[in-house]
Order: structure tokens, then sequence, then C-alpha cells
């Protein structure tokens, strides 16, 4: 398919927004996707990102702003009417017709004569080949998939459309399915739109990840630049996990901001402050945090930031060691580390003293909490944990 | 007691599926009678009279054709509105839709007596000459509603998601209708029109109510036995059977070669002919 040249375009949304009732489902989106990148748009349910999807399909109508692709404004044409095909979240593979027919459907109807040689390249590309006189419910979950994907992209979209192809897959599947789709992307040069609400998935398959929040676009870029430095709480917590740690601006000390929490002070580097008022969050991930025994605390490099506290769980994970440590003032920090050294770890009770780097550091708006992202259902659990903790304290 | 603690579901079953079929064999069983006197009841001894001259007593073929031109004609009717019927109450939201809903129900739930009696009321205001017109009207009205809950099952069990992949695959609204929907909601359709054709040739009440002069297959039957039931008629009944039957296996085997049966229309031709 990647022998032919063609003008591919970028997709661009203006102001695009869709409300059911009174409530923004969609708000203001404003955005480009380069042509023949593999974009994600990752988001917890609920926050638009499968609203705005269906827009750009022709599914749904937008309340107002438009939708581009190249300088074509595609915002009023219907679906059947757009160069773009969509691979839905259940497949939605015609029961009724076999592998062969599902993935020429596209083809027939817009009155190709000769469909044979390319479906039959097409099957090829997703290794589907033996499978063509199948029905789809002869075929598993991961085959399903793929004849899904193959009966969109043999339409040669502008654009493919993802919605959660992975959700109904099992973990395995999912890892390998998602090599698989990165391959098939690089080898038909297609854009990629991917929706999805799990941020493993997001990180590893897209060149650009935009986390959705409430109908708006929170943060946008490679996924490693977003991993490592969130603007927001609401993407620290939901890439990945954070510890966040409320303060208040005490001034600045070089080219750093200098934040006191608790009775103590963290350094961060002004570029990676996102918060204009006085009260701040320190931020910083699990794995960027080393952790010493209380009398090695000499060997804390000097300008690192650090926090003592008590190890209060451990858990050996194969690959890493994930600690929580109870700081002074009762907050649980967690921290990750390598399994480098066998036979050298923490235990439950150790006094320690954690360290990092002022450049791993992030300084957020803290006026909307530390919880904003986090898993509700993880939040419920601590909760619960919390009150434990308390009844045991007071038998 | 073990041994019948471990086979008793079986036996169980044995018993049930004995008790429906008995009625049929021993209809079968008279066809091939040759009986002594005017009453069918009793063996007599063995022939082929009945199966060679399936015509030979007056009236039961006109009557039998008559019953499947109904049969069919009614069908058709009322397969064809109760499916647009069905396609209007699922997919569009409209004044009234909630009581159309339960008004297409009624004559399911209206004893037949009456719903034959006021029917004749009614044709007789209307000055309507009684016969095989009025005869398939009111067939057409009381199938409609088994079509609509057959058909509606089948369209909301649908995934809408379906549709909207075909929209999504260039199929302009009339591609997806022909290609996707239609095709997706034949099979309740289908098995639509075979309970609405078994319904109209098994039915007695309300045809009699309304057929004037006019002699359905039921009618003769009902006539035929103040007289004695000639033995042709167990050959047609049978015959009908063994036609239902085919049509049932031959269903199944494509709905097994599909991995899609039909809306398992067994149970219900069964019970048709076990009464008519």
């Amino acid at each position: 398919m990647s022998d032919e040249t063609r003008q591919v375009d970028d997709l661009r949304m203006t102001s695009l927004t869709k409300k059911f009732g009174d409530h923004a489902a969609v708000d203001d989106l404003t955005l480009t996707i380069p042509a023949g990148s593999f974009f994600a748009l990752l988001g917890a349910s609920g926050c638009g990102k499968t609203t705005t999807l269906r827009m750009v399909a022709g599914l749904e109508d937008p309340t107002s702003g438009s939708i581009f692709i190249g300088e074509r404004d595609i915002t009023h044409l219907r679906a059947f009417e757009r160069p773009v095909n969509t691979v839905f979240q259940s497949y939605a593979l015609f029961p009724h017709l076999d592998i062969f027919e599902n993935v020429a459907f596209g083809l027939r109807r817009r009155g190709v004569k000769d469909v044979k040689a390319t479906v039959e390249s097409m099957l090829e590309l997703v290794e589907l080949s033996p499978m063509a006189r199948r029905k789809p419910t002869q075929l598993s979950g991961g085959q399903q998939q793929r004849v899904a994907v193959a009966r969109a992209l043999i339409n040669r979209p502008d654009v493919l459309l993802l919605d959660e192809p992975l959700g109904a897959l099992d973990l395995k599947l999912r890892r390998q399915m998602q090599i698989e789709l990165k391959r098939i992307q690089v080898e038909v040069g297609t854009t990629f739109v991917h929706v999805t609400h799990d941020q493993e998935e997001a990180m590893t398959m897209a060149d650009t990840v935009a986390v959705m929040n409430s109908g708006r676009i929170e943060q946008m870029g490679h996924p490693a630049d977003i991993y490592e430095l969130p603007r927001t709480v609401f993407v620290a917590n939901f890439l990945g996990q954070a510890n966040l740690i409320v303060g208040t601006r005490a001034g600045n000390a070089g080219a750093d901001v200098v934040v006191s929490s608790f009775g103590q002070s963290f350094a961060v580097p002004s570029e990676r402050v996102f918060a204009a008022g006085s009260d701040l969050i320190v931020g910083v991930r699990p794995e960027k945090i080393t952790i010493l025994d209380l009398v090695d605390a000499g060997r804390v490099p000097e300008h690192h930031n650090r926090i003592t506290g008590r190890v209060t769980d451990v858990s050996y994970t194969g690959v890493s060691t994930q600690y929580l440590v109870k700081a002074p003032w009762e907050q649980e920090l967690i921290v990750f580390e390598q399994n480098v050294v066998v036979g050298d770890r923490s235990e439950v009770g150790d006094e320690v003293v954690l360290h990092w780097s002022p450049k791993h550091t992030f300084g957020l708006d803290g006026s909307s909490g530390t919880t904003v992202g986090v898993d509700p259902e993880v939040l419920e659990l601590e909760a619960v944990n919390q009150s434990l903790v308390a009844d045991d304290a007071e038998a | 007691m073990r041994w019948l603690r471990k086979n008793l579901i079986g036996i169980v079953a044995v018993l049930v599926l004995v008790y429906l079929f008995i009625p049929i064999a021993v209809i079968m069983a008279l066809s091939f009678n040759n009986p002594k006197g005017k009453f069918n009841l009793s063996w007599n001894e063995f022939s082929l009279d009945a199966w060679t001259d399936l015509c030979g007593v007056p009236g039961v073929c006109s009557s039998f054709v008559t019953s499947i031109e109904i049969g069919l004609v009614a069908t058709l009717g009322a397969t064809l509105l109760g499916t647009m019927i069905s396609f209007a109450l699922v997919r569009y939201r409209f004044r009234g839709r909630s009581t159309t809903n339960l008004l297409i129900f009624l004559p399911m739930a209206t004893p037949e007596v009456v719903m034959g009696a006021s029917l004749l009321a009614l044709f007789l205001n209307m000055r309507l000459p009684l016969g095989i017109v009025t005869v398939t009207v009111a067939h057409v009205m009381f199938i409609i509603s088994f079509v609509v809950v057959t058909v509606k099952a089948r369209l909301q069990g649908m995934d809408p998601r379906l549709e909207e992949a075909a929209r999504d695959l260039y199929a302009n609204p009339r591609a997806v209708f022909r290609y996707v929907t239609f095709p997706l909601v034949l099979p309740g359709i289908l098995g639509a029109a075979l309970l609405g054709f078994s319904l109209s040739f098994d039915d007695f009440i309300i045809s009699y109510f309304n057929a004037g002069t006019l002699v359905t297959f039921p009618i003769f039957i009902w006539g035929a036995a103040q007289r004695g039931i000639p033995v042709q008629v167990n050959a047609l009944a049978s015959l009908v059977f063994l036609v239902a039957l085919a049509i049932v296996l031959g269903g199944q085997f494509l709905g097994h070669r599909r991995r899609k049966a039909l809306e398992n229309p067994k149970p219900i031709l069964v019970d048709t002919l076990s009464r008519s």
C-alpha cells in the first residue's frame, strides 16, 4: 500500500463543541493532528474523547465549530461522504458477511468493480488470508480486531479512527496488538487517531498524546515529555503515579523556585513550575526517588530535595520494589527502586531518607488539590485503609 | 433406585415427548386406515386409498386450497405491514408511540370469539359481502400483532454500531438498509411469516364468523366432524405436518450451516398441526 505516494493532509478541529443538553461533552476544542502521525486521545470515561472521535467520523453532529482535513471543511459532510474510517470499540463486524465481504464492504459501496486483489493484499497485511471465508463469530477476539482494522484501512482513508480498539482483549493479546497496530501504521503511513483510557497503551503506541479532561485537552505532547513534565495535577495523576506535596512559594534561589511545605523546603527549577499563584504543589515521579537508610544520610548529594520518613510497606514486584514511606506530616510517599542489588532492601519500620534531583521535580498549581485525576476507586480504597489504620490505633 | 435417579430426567423427557406427539402419530396412522362405516376412529385395515386419492371427497381439496391461498395472502400483507410498524416503533420517536406499542398487542389479548363476532358486525355494517376478502382482512388484522412482536425483538436486539459501521464505510442510507439492516432482520421477518401462516391456516373461530358461504380447511373439518371425518383429512393433515417438518429441518440445517438459527419456529408449527 505504501508504494504509492499520496497527499495526506492534517486533521484540524477549530472551536469544536458538542453539547448534550446543558452538558458540554466536548468544550471548545482546537486541535491539529499532523498528517501521518499516530495520535492518542487519552482520558477517563466521559471526558469527551469518544464524542470527539464520533464527530470526526460524522456519526455525531457538532453543536458548533469546524473540522477540516487539509483545507477541506468536512464538518457538514455525512458519515458516508467523509474520507475517514473507524475501527469500532466492539469491532462491529457484519455478522451476516464473511471476512472477505466484511473487508470488501467499503470498496463495493463506492462502486469498485474488481475488489479481489485489493482485499487479498489487505488480508495479507493483517495476516488473515486463510480466514477469508469464515464468519466473524468463528474468529478469536484478536483476529476480529484485525479484520476491523483491515475493513477500515482498505479504503485508504485520510484518517483512521480507533475507538478503544483493544479494550475487549486480554492483557497479553493487547500487548501484541499494540505492536501490530503500530507496525501497520508505519507501513501504511495513514494518520491514526486512537482513543483510549489506558495510559500505558497511549504512551506505548502514540507519537503524540493529548490528555483530555471534561471536554478539554489538559496537555498534549510526546508521551515522554508529558510524563516527565506534567503541567496539571490531573495529568500528573492520570498518567502514571506521582507524589504530590502541597506547599507555598517561598522565594527564588538562583534558577530555582523554593517551595516550603510542612517546615521543609524543596527546590524546583523555575521553568518546571506551572503556576502563577503562591499555592504550589511539588511533584516527583516515584522512580526518580532514591531511598537510603537514615545512617547513610551523608551520601545525599548537596542540592537534592530530601525527606526523612519511616517505611510502612514494601512490595516486591520482580522488576522493582515499591515502598510506601510515611513523611513526618503523615503523607505516604511512593518510591520505586530497581532491583539491581540483591538483598539490600529496606524493611517495614526502617527510618529512611528519600532524595531526588530538582531536575526531576515539577511545580503545579495548588488551588485544585492533589487528587484530581486519581482513579476514584483508588481514592476510596485509600480512605478505607486509613480508617482501618485509625481503628487499629484506637484499639 | 440409583439407576432411576440417574435417568429420571431422561424418562420424564421421553414421557413428555410421547404426550406431545401421540395425537400426531394417531392422525398419521389413521390416514392409512380403511374405516368400517363413516367414522375413522378405530383401526380396521391398512389402505393407501386416502393417499392415492387425496381429493376423493367432495370439498376437501378446494377448502384446503382456499386455506392455503388465504394463508399466503394474509401472511404477505401482515408481514409487510407488521415489519414497517416494527421499524416505525423501534426507530422513530413520535407522538402516540407508546400508545401504539400498547394497542398493537390488543388483538392478541382479545378472545377470538369476541373478535370474530365484532368483525362480523363491522363487515355487515359496511355492507361488505362475506367471503374470501373478509376472512383475509380479518387474518391480516390478528397476524400483525404477532409479526410486530417478533420483528421488533429482532430489531431491538441489533447492535446500532453495525449500521454506524456501514455508514462509516460509504454506505448511503439506502445501502445501509439493503446490505446491513435488512439481511440482519430477515430471520426475524421469516420467522414472523412462518408463524403468521400457521396461525392463519389454523384459524377456525374468526374465519367461521366472517366466511359466509366460504369453506376453509378448518371449517370443512368442523362440518365433516358431524358426519364422520373422511380419511383424506388425516392424509392432508399428515402432509402439512411433513411439509412443516421439512421446512423446520431445512431451516435448522441452513441455520446450522450459517451458525445462526432462525427464530426457531418448530414448537409453534407442531402445536398448530396437532390441533388441526
